[in-house]
């Protein structure tokens, strides 16, 4: 069987495209370089999703926790000491539980031209499910982020805005976030890397992989167990992350030099990988 | 566990519950929370002297040495802890296997590698077959030990790396010009200097290494994610339990215990940075100089 015809077959196998059985035995470089590839998109899909919404609510997270009232204020704490102070491990564990007790029960939701069933029963897929946790997990870690560069906005910024008589929304849109964006950014950078990295634990954390549609990883331990040698699979899945850690590097330069492009060039921070690990 | 236990009609509300919770296999699942503190005390000081032996690797003065220092913290940085936990497992015992099968059977002609299979002779297999029980799980939780080791070695060589280069030039350039060897000055002058500015890494670390516990249960160690899988399902690898799905409870107890874990050990590591800073010349030493106001 040709390499062309293994990346057809398998190229998309981890979203359930293609062949539908696994490889057996005898297995060619090509099929492990197509198949650990082809479960990175869930990794991507995961990470990216994750980061996204994260992002939002970390930002509403940190202004919670700079807020002068408590019980605006003790929330947003206990939520970021609750999800940074234990394992993303027992967090996955944790939810799947409790999601897999709930009961099985379809809503309708009308989206005016077309009616779909949102089920409970989706949140026990890793599609949902885990992304849910990945999402709470890394708004957690970023609003922590966001809220340490929030204290670090320079007052002259704030009293300059206050100066021009902006108030409320208008001086948090315009002076603060950006502000804050730019200071957290490169520490941002770094959760962003180590949020890709934790999406390998999805399908080792009570999540299973419906129809052996998995992560990179989890095609990567499947090869390992199956020929008894992991110097072939975990260097490949190796080689991959380090590809993606460069495009995350990569996206993220560029976002933080258009968020410095109003400081002259020496004043501009350049982002370095100082990773903070596993969560 | 208690008298009154014996007697199964009699049980219920608050008796059935402490009669429940010191069943033999419970006790097995406390003592599993001894096991992650094992890990936890074993592997810093493992892992402090990977990174230490790292840091010094990455700034020898011999090309090839620098080499395998700086690769060695840049892969392990790039690539997801998880996945080297699940090579490191296999590498490791077969690396220890072949190396036995060398020294113990020089006479063996048939390949290692045998398609699927790493086949070695009789007598080099770890633990040995006929081993007891315990050898294979000590062995088993020694091998997680090198693993958590390697690995956090690298993100210690890392910090270690960064903390002797921040401490101050001239104090090396002094020691220089004292007519120490390059030898005397790393040892007298740069190391008792480093750890101040190593300590916020370190703590830092540490927290990591504590979240990452979990992960001996991908070790296969009967660890305690492993001891609540199996207590609070319904039907496991052995039994099936005449109560309903309750791992919910068993993760949240878990949640809790390291929550109180990391929480203690930032007060702890909070007062341990204070103690270090008094009486420095920086910021942190300057504040506890000053009479409180």
């Amino acid at each position: 069987m040709s390499c062309l015809q293994t990346i057809q077959d398998y190229g998309l196998r981890s979203i359930g495209i293609g062949e539908r059985l696994l490889p057996r035995s005898d297995f060619t470089l090509c099929e492990q370089f197509t198949l650990i590839g082809s479960g990175l998109i869930w990794n991507l899909y995961f990470g990216v999703i994750a980061l996204f919404f994260g992002f939002f609510l970390a930002t509403g997270l940190a202004v919670a926790k700079n807020a002068n009232r408590w019980w605006i204020r003790k929330p947003a704490e206990w939520f970021i000491f609750l999800f940074r102070g234990s394992p993303l491990f027992i967090q996955f564990f944790l939810f799947y539980e409790a999601f897999v007790l709930l009961p099985k029960i379809g809503i309708d939701i009308n989206l005016g031209f077309v009616e779909i069933t949102a089920e409970t029963r989706w949140l026990t897929r890793a599609w949902l499910g885990a992304v849910i946790v990945l999402f709470l997990n890394t708004a957690a870690y970023t609003g922590e982020i966001f809220y340490g560069a929030l204290r670090a906005v320079p007052k002259g910024d704030v009293e300059a805005a206050n100066a021009y008589g902006m108030t409320g929304w208008n001086r948090f849109k315009r002076i603060i976030w950006p502000t804050m964006l730019r200071l957290a950014w490169p520490a941002y950078t770094n959760e962003a890397i180590f949020m890709f990295h934790a999406t390998t634990l999805v399908f080792f954390s009570g999540f299973p992989a419906w129809q052996q549609k998995g992560d990179a990883l989890y095609y990567a331990s499947y090869f390992a167990d199956k020929t008894f040698n992991p110097f072939i699979p975990y260097p490949i899945l190796a080689g991959y992350f380090i590809l993606l850690t460069f495009s995350v590097i990569g996206v993220f330069g560029l976002i933080n030099r258009h968020l410095n492009r109003h400081l002259p060039q020496e004043k501009r921070r350049k982002i370095q990988f100082r990773p903070q690990v596993i969560r | 566990m208690f008298s009154f236990c014996s007697d199964p009609s009699s049980l219920d509300g608050a008796k059935w519950l402490a009669c429940y919770l010191t069943t033999g296999k419970h006790m097995a699942f406390y003592g599993s929370f001894i096991t992650v503190m094992v890990l936890l005390l074993v592997t810093a000081p493992a892992a402090l002297l990977f990174g230490f032996a790292g840091a010094m690797a990455a700034r020898s003065r011999f090309l090839p040495l620098r080499w395998f220092g700086k690769s060695y913290t840049a892969i392990v940085r790039g690539v997801p802890d998880i996945a080297f936990f699940l090579f490191f497992v296999i590498a490791l015992d077969q690396a220890f296997e072949y190396l036995r099968h060398k020294i113990k059977c020089p006479d063996w002609d048939m390949p290692v590698r045998q398609g699927n299979d790493f086949v070695v002779c009789p007598q080099a297999k770890l633990p040995l077959s006929s081993s007891p029980q315990w050898v294979h799980e000590t062995y088993g939780f020694l091998i997680a030990v090198l693993t958590f080791a390697i690995v956090f070695g690298a993100f210690a060589a890392n910090v270690l790396y960064g903390a002797m280069r921040a401490v101050p030039k001239n104090q090396l350039e002094t020691a220089e010009a004292y007519g120490m060897s390059r030898r005397q000055t790393f040892w007298r002058i740069l190391v008792p200097q480093m750890w101040l500015y190593a300590l916020p890494g370190l703590s830092n670390l540490w927290m990591i290494l504590i979240k990452a516990t979990p992960l001996l249960f991908l070790l296969g160690v009967e660890d305690i994610v492993y001891w609540a899988r199996e207590l609070g399902g319904s039907k496991t690898s052995a039994y099936s339990y005449p109560h309903p799905d309750w791992r919910l409870w068993y993760f949240l107890a878990l949640l809790v215990f390291y929550l109180s874990l990391t929480r203690l050990s930032e007060i702890v590591l909070g007062r341990l940075t204070k103690r270090l800073s008094h009486g420095q010349a920086t910021i942190g030493g300057e504040r506890q100089r000053r009479a409180p106001a």
